[in-house]
């Protein structure tokens, strides 16, 4: 480790990964609660355990990305954090807040908690993954004001390269548009349409260079490459997402009450969004192919091309699969949304994280790289972890395309839970192989506790 | 991603995947367009009338000028004749700055008649079509000023001047999307 404050990245990334764990858990559960209507209910009802598994999977990712940014952005100014200590408290802030909301959640009913939280006096709640209490929100405002700050004055006061300022645009974007999860207008269409601009624009925008720039730091640090090559990689990636991603918001304006327009550029736009997935494939593979050095960290290299493959895969691929509009009006809001959701997030957002940790913890734990036990048991969990979602969304995909077809197709189609009955054994194939998942899930956390000899300092 | 001399792009191969992944959108779009306009056709024709030809020829002109400057900035350069590079490139964002001025005067012109995305699907096509690539004339000016002051400093000559023709080939590319642009949504009837 170069630096010494990148040190604050280890608690960042430590809670992500148990968050992580938590996701999984109610992932499960809500899985299980697909076919066994009421199991733990009335304690977790699937409404609640929904937005448990949900919030948590944002909420880690922030960690993880804050993680990553307070790992890399030292290395890439060449200079200390600016202020490691607010870091270090924004953690702590961050880390109580998030874990008194999902107490929240758990322990209170949905209205209950609004009451308490008072959100009366500024209503933001009851919106899908915008769920938190007024409070949580100006809190999350809170502590991403401080980490940009910090982020922010260690760039402009350090070496500026491509990496960093790609990265800093995409924290500050991430910022800006959490802001309008606080608009919350009495038009339901007005409100929908806003609320895409934090949930799209965030993972179809902003967050995608913060991807960009995640991998091309790993990337060079594991191939080699000159950093030039690398950085022209990254600016064709970047333009092309915000060409794509930004107009691509659209394909959410189909059937919600905006003009008909939406549905053209929504289409043309989005699906052109896989372009730029596309290239991080070609880039990441391109530049391991050319790399000049072998990294002892095979299995970071690992997760950096399952990311470029898996991103594809789910977001580019089995984004397109629904997002034109006469394909949507048939899929809108099926288990197909759900397929793709799943594979895209961990594709994309998930490895990613993966990738930084699995990069910068043996750094940071004063080694380059893991023992070969460690790293070997860290691949069986990318390649269980990676094959199961892959089946996760292979039997989401049939469970939607047989949804679709009962539900909306047929000549006499069914009423919703009647196509929900005949679909049943897709959600017990899922509920299986999520359990595969959690077992490499477990063993991706017990590589870390792996003691061995002969570790290259 | 190599920089050697015995390669059959010009400029970096980098832009060239751009330079293909923005083809495929401006494709896209046009055959969006031609599909929509053979089933309104009617429609289409009508409407297409009220559009400025004459704003658009000029434009046409403007680009392909352009055009010929650059060609002449990475000819200067290969001989390292730096000032006429960077005259070349500072004339070739003249015309695209005339190009700017007389689309936005076209525009101002539509929007005062009321004219909106959601007018009708010919004007929907029209307006997103002629700003998406209002945009990307844009993006090719930034690429090109970037290159003239690398250029003015010093930063290419006969040997290295890979950057002068990668932004070349991107301004081509818009300069070439316009040339079919125009007459797909201005002429052909």
């Amino acid at each position: 480790m170069k630096y010494q404050s990148q040190l604050v990245a280890k608690n960042y990334f430590i809670a992500a990964i148990l968050l992580f764990t938590g996701q999984i858990l109610f992932g499960l559960i809500m899985g299980l609660q697909y076919v066994v209507g009421d199991f733990l209910f009335p304690e977790i009802p699937f409404n609640v355990a929904r937005m448990v598994h949900t919030n948590l999977l944002i909420v880690w990712l922030l960690f993880a990305f804050m993680g990553a940014a307070y790992f890399l952005v030292p290395e890439e100014s060449e200079r200390e954090l600016y202020a490691p200590w607010l870091a270090t408290l924004m953690f702590w802030i961050f880390l109580i807040a998030g874990a008194l909301t999902v107490i929240g959640y758990l322990l209170f009913t949905y209205s209950d908690l609004a009451a308490l939280t008072r959100n009366e006096l500024f209503p933001t709640m009851g919106r899908e993954f915008l769920e938190q209490p007024t409070i949580t929100k100006i809190g999350i405002v809170i502590v991403a004001l401080a980490f940009i700050f910090n982020i922010g004055m260690t760039v402009l006061t350090g070496r500026k390269t491509v990496i960093s300022l790609v990265l800093l645009t995409g924290l500050v974007g991430l910022a800006v548009f959490f802001l309008f999860s606080f608009y919350n207008p009495d038009n339901l269409v007005l409100d929908k349409y806003y609320w895409w601009w934090v949930v799209h624009l965030w993972v179809e925008g902003v967050w995608e260079l913060i991807l960009g720039s995640i991998l091309a730091f790993v990337l060079i640090k594991v191939t080699g490459v000159d950093r030039e090559v690398i950085e022209k990689w990254l600016y064709i990636i970047i333009a092309m997402t915000l060409i794509t991603g930004i107009i691509g918001t659209g394909h959410h304006y189909f059937w919600i009450g905006t003009p008909d327009y939406w549905q053209w550029l929504g289409s043309v736009f989005s699906a052109m969004e896989p372009i730029p997935f596309f290239m991080m494939t070609l880039f990441a593979f391109n530049m391991v192919n050319k790399r000049r050095r072998e990294h002892p960290n095979k299995a970071a290299v690992l997760w950096a091309l399952g990311t470029a493959v898996m991103a594809f895969l789910g977001a580019g691929v089995w984004g397109f699969l629904h997002t034109l509009a006469p394909v949507n009006f048939y899929t809108h809001g099926t288990q197909i949304t759900a397929a793709h959701g799943h594979m895209a997030f961990y594709g994309a957002y998930v490895m990613i994280s993966l990738t930084i940790i699995s990069y910068a913890m043996p750094i940071m734990r004063g080694r380059t790289a893991n023992g070969e036990k460690a790293q070997v048991l860290e691949m069986w969990s990318f390649w269980l972890m990676t094959i199961a979602m892959v089946f996760i969304t292979l039997f989401l995909t049939a469970a939607g395309i047989l949804q679709v077809y009962l539900q909306r197709f047929t000549e006499d189609p069914v009423p919703f839970m009647v196509a929900q009955q005949k679909i049943e054994i897709f959600y017990w194939l899922r509920e299986f192989t999520g359990l595969v998942f959690l077992i490499g899930l477990v063993l991706y956390i017990y590589s870390f506790f792996v003691k061995e000899e002969n570790v290259a300092a | 991603m190599d920089t050697e001399r015995t390669k059959p792009l010009p400029g970096d191969f980098a832009i060239w995947i751009f330079i293909f992944a923005e083809l495929m959108v401006f494709g896209v779009l046009f055959i969006a367009y031609a599909v929509t306009r053979s089933l309104h056709r009617e429609e289409f024709a009508y409407y297409q009338q009220f559009l400025d030809r004459e704003t658009g020829a000029l434009n046409t002109l403007l680009l392909i000028t352009s055009s010929y400057f650059v060609v002449k900035a990475v000819l200067a350069i290969k001989q390292d004749k730096v000032q006429q590079c960077v005259n070349g490139l500072g004339l070739a964002l003249l015309c695209g700055c005339g190009f700017l001025v007389a689309k936005t005067l076209e525009f101002s012109d539509k929007f005062s008649a009321g004219i909106r995305l959601s007018t009708n699907t010919f004007y929907m096509f029209y307006l997103s079509l002629t700003f998406f690539h209002f945009m990307h004339v844009i993006l090719g000016m930034v690429i090109l000023a970037a290159i003239l002051f690398k250029a003015r400093a010093g930063a290419y000559n006969h040997r290295e001047h890979t950057g002068v023709e990668t932004g070349a080939s991107y301004w081509h590319m818009v300069d070439l999307v316009w040339i079919i642009l125009f007459p797909l949504v201005y002429i052909i009837r």
